[in-house]
């Protein structure tokens, strides 16, 4: 790790102040994917500005149609949550997959949606239920907001105040992970919302999370695991390595897709 | 027996400090005026160094030295060694090039050791080691064992084709003539995968030098100091023997890979001289991955010739052995007599024929890891002798018992004599815990669901207690393998045992003192166990190959005899008795036909305080030593049987039942024999469904980190059912075996015949990914989809 200057905001205005006038600044919310990267010296800020001190980030709300939960809500709060289990349960049980316990203790979904791993769980579910990604600037569409690999829509210093998700009538995800790392190899979320079904896929892609186009049109006709019987995901576009190329990810997609929708349909 | 003594599980007295964080690791100590030090390593795996400037890192902040192997040659420090000597078929000794402590002119893999920088602080080292300037001339690199041999790369000047040997065992013309006669040859091609030993804590080390007394210390997390100080000493001439001290305090687990002695010990013990302050070196986790000596990768072909009702005739086996960029401590022996020797199994085979060659490649060095050869030998082995079993429509189990031997001891045609065993006992009391008649109704059940079920055997053995010294002599090993041990009793009549073994998780400060409990009949309360300080104990060999309990406990069984036989001339003076009437029993001296007895603290106080005798009759004083030198290795055999489930759709697989009977002999401690038993199948396990380590083919090692590098979990265990048989070791007072390996070398067969026994076909290798298992599954399908 290289020396840097530490900065401990208690509101998001003093935060973004910070951002704007601090020279190569980055934010630290729960650390667990910054730190790593700091201290094998692939990331060198010369200032952090930690967010843990910003308590108007914290905290989860249930509106009649909406959960909204704020960047600075670590996995384990959101796993926990008896909000988020009676409105979106598939929602707490992706919390409850995310890593292990000292990474759910630390890891908030801010951090998690800006840094927009590849791999990582969030993704899938903001974009299957269409989520709004709130800044301290502007709201932003989940399918804006996710733009490639580590690549989001946000601009230099802006920061993710809250996700915001609508409660679908239906929704599970399924997470294969990654032998090693836990992280997805191959995770699908399904939504059903009363104008839509999202597949999203996280994990497979090159580019990142992705919707699943064929999947959501096959389920429009009947939202059941057998609508997705003999559909196949192609290979191009897929991501491939020691643990899975992309012909064995390609077929997984479709495994979790069916058990995905079989787990939302189930839940009843 | 005492309640502490042989046979009792108590709780390990160890588990206190452990447990609680109050351990002392090497990189929990911190020396007065201590600097630290980071090794620039080589990012290429194969390339000539044309030149390393180091001007502007000396000139960085903090820095007290920058080191090179220029330096290191300077000052006449001698290379690393290879201990163990093996000779070519032809008689040729085997080719060992030059392993200097930093690179000199050349790196051969990545993580080779390039430069060392030592600063006050390690992030100062740090910054200063990216300053370095080297400029390399990147050479090709080849990684796959089966490949380096013709590859055209060469990587040593004295082994031009990369083979450091040609080396055999058995009688080939018998094996010929036998497999010419056979009525059905089963063949197997086996790639037993590369391992990383990934022990809890990672390697460390202080060195530091005292001006005054002219003489070193070396605080290092070894598995034998000893052997350590004494190559550091004799080989790479750091200091004379007297003038070395080297400490091992408690260490986190080693497998095998805290055995050797390494690059970045040896020049942070050499850099203190020459800094003049203690210098610190703690392994990151990525280093380890990089530098730890690697375990198993080796190539096989093996084939097994059956004749009528499946006897097995003979066996021939042909392997290649990965032993990396350089060799390692004790790399030749592993693939070669820690090898071929365990492939007779339990079977009463009459001819074996084996060939093994040696190979260099750009790889991390290869070493001993947890079974060490004898995990390999079983693979092979028990792989054979399932396929033999459903190739030729027999049972698995009933075509062990045809083969089993069943006379001891038992002269195997590749140097073993088995002493002991019952391994119809073994096999009869796992088929019975396994439930093996009710497989076939969950296999059933399981298919129901859609899911394929497996059982498969591993009637593995080993040989701990790795020994004669003579006998290791004459087959090229550089040391003797004898155990020391000095029993102290002090005024009180507590007890000091000072042991040449070293503990890194086996509990010796436990299971020591049960055995002093039970032959002195105390309390394990009142004993001590003494170990890692050259300083402290004399010599010793250290503990690896399960051999703490059959030679280090028997150093100490003979060192007690002493210590009785003193007390008994201490008690006929103290009672006025004739040596010969004296009787120790239960902690007392006693004078045979009378009541008159003291206890054994007593009489270790009149020892000390010598009022009843004169010095002249006998010397005050109670404490004994002893060498012990085994007259065979022991031979822990069992049956471990796995059941598992697997998913054809997503490949993952699911072990729903693992049995194990083992046969160790006696049992000092069963609690942490048990214990050993469950990491040593967890090691397995993750042998053969998760661990392998993947080098691309420039040589960059892709599972560098645990992102990749999948060790196994709680969660991918059931939990075991553990039996034991027993049959005592003849070899040795206590009647022990050993088990500290047993699991780790009976497990990778066991789930690898499991999972060919639910696919139906006999195509997967280690590590059996899910990826792995859904493409074999897809294959075991086709058959069916062609209906
Ligand atoms: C061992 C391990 C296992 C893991 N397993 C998983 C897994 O299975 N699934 C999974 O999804 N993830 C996994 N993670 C990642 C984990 O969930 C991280 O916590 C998460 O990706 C980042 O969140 P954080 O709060 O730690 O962010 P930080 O590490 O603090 O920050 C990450 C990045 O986001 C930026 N950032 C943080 N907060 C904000 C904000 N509010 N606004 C704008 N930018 C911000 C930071 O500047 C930084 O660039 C794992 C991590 C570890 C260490």
């Amino acid at each position: 790790m290289y020396a840097f200057a530490y900065h401990r905001p208690t509101s998001v205005r003093q935060a973004a102040n910070l951002l704007g006038k601090l020279d190569e600044a980055k934010i630290v919310a729960g650390g667990h994917t910054l730190l790593p990267t700091m201290k094998q010296r692939l990331a060198a800020p010369a200032n952090l500005v930690d967010l843990n001190g910003v308590n108007e980030l914290r905290g989860i709300e249930r509106s009649g149609r909406s959960v909204t939960i704020g960047a600075m809500t670590t996995h384990a709060e959101v796993a926990e949550s008896a909000d988020v289990k009676a409105a979106i349960p598939a929602l707490a049980e992706l919390a409850e997959m995310i890593g292990d316990p000292a990474v759910r203790h630390r890891g908030t979904i801010g951090g998690s949606v800006a840094n927009n791993d590849p791999a990582a769980d969030y993704p899938a579910a903001c974009l299957a239920l269409g989520a709004t990604i709130v800044t301290n600037k502007r709201k932003i569409a989940a399918d804006e907001y996710f733009k490639g690999l580590f690549e989001t829509a946000l601009g230099d210093g802006e920061i993710v105040t809250k996700v915001s998700f609508p409660i679908p009538q239906k929704a599970a995800y399924m997470k294969f992970r990654n032998p090693a790392s836990r992280y997805a190899l191959v995770g699908v979320f399904v939504a059903k919302r009363a104008a839509e079904i999202r597949v999203a896929v996280t994990g497979a892609g090159q580019n990142g999370v992705f919707r699943w186009a064929a999947a959501e049109e096959a389920l429009k006709k009947r939202f059941a695991a057998k609508s997705l019987e003999g559909l196949a995901h192609p290979a191009e576009g897929l991501n491939g390595d020691i643990h899975a190329d992309v012909t064995y990810r390609a077929h997984l997609i479709g495994v979790m897709a069916r058990r995905a929708v079989a787990a939302a349909t189930d839940r009843e | 027996m005492t309640a502490t003594g042989i046979g009792a599980s108590v709780r390990r007295k160890e588990d206190q400090r452990f447990v609680t964080g109050r351990g002392h690791y090497v990189d929990d100590l911190t020396r007065p005026g201590q600097a630290y030090a980071y090794f620039l390593r080589s990012p290429h795996a194969h390339a000539v160094i044309r030149a390393i400037d180091t001007g502007a890192a000396r000139a960085k902040p903090g820095v007290l030295a920058v080191l090179t192997g220029e330096e290191l040659a300077a000052d006449k420090v001698g290379g690393l060694i290879c201990g163990w000597m093996i000779h070519s078929k032809d008689g040729t000794p085997m080719k060992a090039g030059p392993h200097p402590a930093l690179a000199q002119g050349k790196v051969r893999y990545v993580g080779d050791h390039v430069a060392l920088v030592v600063a006050e602080s390690l992030a100062e080292a740090k910054d200063a080691a990216e300053a370095i300037q080297v400029d390399y001339e990147v050479l090709p690199a080849v990684v796959d064992a089966g490949a380096t041999q013709t590859s055209g790369v060469q990587i040593h000047e004295v082994a031009p084709d990369n083979t450091v040997f040609r080396w055999h065992l058995g009688d080939k013309s018998a094996v010929d003539q036998a497999f010419a006669n056979a009525k059905h040859v089963t063949k197997l091609d086996i790639t037993n995968n590369r391992l990383v030993p990934n022990a809890i804590e990672p390697r460390a080390a202080i060195g530091e030098y005292d001006p005054g007394s002219d003489s070193f210390t070396l605080y290092t997390t070894s598995q034998n100091p000893h052997v350590a100080r004494l190559v550091l000493s004799a080989f790479i001439g750091i200091a004379p023997e007297h003038k070395l001290r080297v400490i091992a305090p408690d260490v986190g687990g080693g497998f095998g890979s805290k055995i050797f002695i390494y690059a970045e010990e040896t020049v942070c013990l050499w850099a203190a001289k020459k800094v003049g302050r203690p210098v610190k070196w703690t392994c990151d986790r990525m280093e380890a991955f990089l530098c730890d000596a690697h375990g198993r990768d080796h190539v096989t072909h093996a084939e097994m010739a059956l004749g009528e009702d499946g006897r097995i005739l003979a066996l021939r086996v042909s392997t290649i052995a990965n032993l990396g960029a350089y060799l390692s401590t004790f790399a030749s022996s592993v693939p070669t007599y820690l090898y071929a020797p365990l492939l007779s199994g339990q079977y009463d085979i009459p001819a074996i024929y084996c060939e093994v060659d040696g190979v260099y490649t750009n790889t991390a060095p290869v070493d001993a890891y947890r079974g060490a050869g004898r995990p390999e030998a079983t693979f092979v082995v028990e792989r054979l002798v399932e396929v033999a079993a459903r190739e030729t429509g027999m049972d698995p189990a009933k075509f062990r018992k045809r083969n089993y031997i069943k006379k001891f001891p038992h002269q195997t045609p590749v140097i073993m004599t088995y002493d002991a065993g019952d391994y119809h006992a073994s096999l009869a009391k796992a088929l019975e815990l396994a439930d093996y008649n009710g497989f076939s109704r969950r296999k059933r059940e399981s298919a129901r669901n859609g899911k394929l079920r497996g059982i498969g055997f591993s009637s593995y053995i080993e040989a701990c207690g790795i020994a004669p010294s003579a006998a290791v002599g004459s087959l090229g090993a550089g040391v003797g393998l004898w155990e020391s041990a000095e029993v102290r009793v002090n005024p009180t009549g507590s007890i000091e045992i000072l042991t040449g073994s070293h503990a890194h998780g086996q509990g010796h400060e436990t299971t020591f003192a049960q055995l002093v409990s039970d032959r002195l009949g105390v309390s394990i309360d009142t004993v001590s166990v003494v170990h890692g300080d050259t300083d402290k104990v004399q010599f010793g060999m250290g503990t690896y190959g399960s051999r703490s309990g059959a030679v280090g406990m028997s150093a100490i069984y003979k060192a007690i005899d002493k210590v009785i036989a003193k007390g008994k001339k201490v008690a006929a003076y103290v009672m006025e008795a004739s040596e010969g009437d004296i009787e120790f029993k239960d902690g007392k001296f006693s004078v045979a036909g009378t009541d008159k007895s003291v206890g054994f603290g007593d009489i270790a106080l009149q020892a000390y305080i010598a009022h009843k005798f004169s010095g002249q009759e006998l010397e005050p004083g109670l404490k004994e030593g002893a060498f012990y030198d085994p007259t065979n290795f022991t031979f822990p055999a069992g049956v471990h049987i796995c059941e598992l489930e697997l998913d054809p759709d997503t490949g993952i697989v699911a072990i729903a039942k693992w049995t194990a009977v083992d046969d160790f002999g006696v049992l000092i401690n069963p609690m942490i024999v048990e214990g050993q038993v469950h990491g040593g199948v967890a090691q397995g396990v993750g042998q053969a469904l998760h661990e392998g380590a993947v080098y691309d083919q420039s040589g960059q090692l892709v599972t560098a980190s645990y992102m990749d590098y999948q060790m196994p979990r709680a969660i991918d265990l059931p939990s075991l059912t553990v039996g034991m048989t027993v049959t005592p070791c003849p070899s040795n007072p206590l009647g022990v075996k050993g088990c500290g390996e047993a699991g780790a070398i009976a497990a990778p067969a066991a789930v690898i015949n499991a999972i060919t026994d639910a696919l139906g076909h006999e195509d997967i290798a280690m590590p059996a990914t899910p990826q792995a298992v859904w493409r074999a599954a897809q294959k075991a399908r086709m058959p069916i989809a062609a209906e």
